[in-house]
């Protein structure tokens, strides 16, 4: 089976930044892909080369095999992209939107009961006939949701999808971007919110400075080195005067009878923990355990701490 | 597929402008019968253009044309900029069309804006003032071929632009002296020779020139000349625009 989206040593200068540089990976199809990074990372960029919106220095990248800029259209009839603002046309209606968008894909009316299922999936039945400029920002992103995937694309890409939106059609949007991966499209999210990110995807790239720095399976990359400290908290029985030597520098936090340390999954166990303790004389009552999440990986891999933003 | 894409860039750039009919159509309608009024109640008992022509009839087909191309440049350039500053150019920018596709459906949409507008200045000027037509075909040609380059223009100014400001320069420093130095509101040859020399130069001159023709039958110079001039720059520009949306220039940045 061929790649969804295949990236290929892409390259992209902006004035002094090199916003890309030599990003090189692949998406599978039926894949629910995370691209994750900080501010100015270069996933915008990289989205933009993959849509046509931009053009790359150097590399090359194809949409279901199909080159982007020598085939843009065979590659744009296969992608759907959600873009990050809150972008509307001001002159129309949500269903004219829509059949417009439609048309410009070589559908008409054809595609209407298309349009009707996208705007009932959506929420949006009831704001069909209304102008863009009259609805709430959470009724925009959807309209922009249904105007990327009114063509029907096998890959939708989705940047920044529920920035600004609040909790309620955010579920909403996740269940619906769920129920897309589920009958088979090959999803593409960037978001801020890691924990969902780590909910969703499959796998997970993470750019930073232009660069990919990590590109695995989110269960790789939580057991890849990068998370490979874990943190356990301890509740001792009295206030614990002194700590054995063997674990002093691990301490991360000593406060009357309660300990918290930062402890190697490759070379630390709990019970070898707990059994300095006790040869120490130290009772503990309470042992509580914390593994990293994606967002410790990706702090690591972006800011170099693991703690500090 | 591309044709239906390509129809419905044009249809929807029309209805852009069909929404706002009275903004878009009806002002720039009465604008231009306002000069009529006011230029040919000065003027009109007292000045004869080609020997024999009444100044208010002479002035009409200028005003019209110029209604055609202001509105043609007008439809093309705003919608553009409006499109770029706001950012929703970006759901023409992902579909599956083509530069030249892209080309011919934001001039068509802004020929039959500017044609429409002319249209109604013509038939509201024709109340008042008998005007003969002697040559329809040039009549024709010249409002296609002046919509047409006023529309191309009009593109490049919008992709050119990246801000209102920019697109204002533009139209006040180029299209408005252009059209103001090309015979709207007289002959040239009512003019000193430098300014004359000059307005040879002005391919807006040869437009007004030889869509008056049409109608009077006289001109300041051969219409035929005129319309192989107004091709050339009109070959010249669209063979620019198309290229710059090929390129993807300030769009596809």
């Amino acid at each position: 089976m061929s790649a969804a989206i295949r990236i290929r040593q892409v390259g992209k200068q902006y004035g002094n930044v090199r916003a890309l540089d030599g990003v090189d990976f692949e998406i599978r199809q039926g894949e629910f892909f995370g691209l994750l990074g900080p501010n100015g990372a270069g996933k915008s960029t990289l989205i933009n080369i993959i849509a046509g919106l931009t053009r790359a220095d150097e590399g090359r990248v194809t949409v279901m095999g199909h080159n982007v800029v020598s085939a843009y259209r065979r590659a744009r009839q296969s992608i759907g992209v959600v873009p990050q603002e809150l972008v509307f046309d001001p002159f129309f209606t949500v269903r004219e939107v829509l059949r417009i968008q439609s048309g410009y894909f070589g559908l008409g009316r054809e595609n209407d009961a298309w349009i009707d299922e996208l705007l009932s999936e959506l929420h949006l039945e009831d704001k069909a006939d209304t102008n863009m400029r009259a609805l709430s920002g959470g009724m925009k992103r959807r309209v922009l949701i249904a105007q990327a995937l009114v063509h029907k694309p096998a890959v939708v890409v989705l940047d920044e999808p529920t920035a600004g939106v609040d909790i309620k059609i955010r579920n909403l949007l996740w269940a619906f971007i769920q129920g897309l991966h589920e009958r088979g499209q090959t999803i593409v999210l960037t978001t801020h919110y890691l924990e969902e990110a780590e909910s969703m995807c499959e796998r997970i790239a993470i750019l930073n400075h232009g660069r990919v720095v990590a590109i695995d399976t989110k269960q790789q990359l939580l057991n890849s080195h990068l998370a490979r400290s874990f943190t356990v908290s301890l509740t001792c029985k009295h206030t614990v005067r002194g700590i054995p030597d063997a674990l002093a520098g691990k301490v991360t936090v000593h406060q009357d009878n309660r300990l918290e340390m930062q402890l190697d999954k490759e070379t630390d166990t709990i019970i070898g923990v707990l059994d300095l303790l006790r040869e120490a004389g130290i009772e503990v009552v309470d042992v509580h355990t914390e593994r990293a999440d994606l967002e410790d990986v990706f702090l690591k891999l972006t800011y170099g701490s693991d703690n500090v933003l | 597929m591309s044709y239906r894409g390509f129809q419905t860039l044009f249809y929807k750039e029309v209805l852009r402008f069909y929404k706002v009919f009275m903004q878009t159509v009806a002002a720039p309608v009465v604008t231009t019968l306002l000069y009529l009024l006011v230029f040919s109640s000065a003027l009109g008992e007292h000045v004869k253009v080609f020997g024999t022509i009444e100044y208010t009839a002479f002035l009409v087909p200028g005003l019209v044309m110029m209604t055609v191309i202001q509105n043609s440049f007008a439809n093309s350039s705003s919608s553009l900029i409006q499109s770029k500053v706001t950012g929703n150019i970006v759901f023409v920018l992902l579909a599956p069309l083509s530069h030249v596709q892209f080309y011919l459906a934001f001039v068509l949409a802004a020929m039959v804006r500017g044609l429409v507008t002319g249209v109604g200045v013509f038939l509201v000027a024709g109340l008042f003032v008998a005007l003969p037509v002697q040559h329809l075909g040039f009549v024709l040609a010249f409002a296609l071929l002046g919509s047409a380059i006023l529309a191309t223009l009009g593109i490049i100014a919008g992709i050119w632009a990246e801000k209102f400001d920019q697109l204002a320069g533009f139209q006040n420093f180029f299209i408005m002296p252009l059209t103001f130095l090309s015979g709207v509101f007289y002959s040239i040859d009512a003019l000193p020779g430098f300014w004359q020399a000059l307005s040879h130069a002005n391919p807006f001159f040869y437009m007004i020139d030889g869509f008056r023709y049409g109608f009077f039958g006289v001109s300041d110079v051969d219409p035929r000349y005129s319309i192989a001039i107004v091709l050339v720059f009109l070959v010249a520009c669209s063979a620019l625009t198309v290229h710059l949306l090929g390129k993807g220039y300030r769009l596809r940045d």
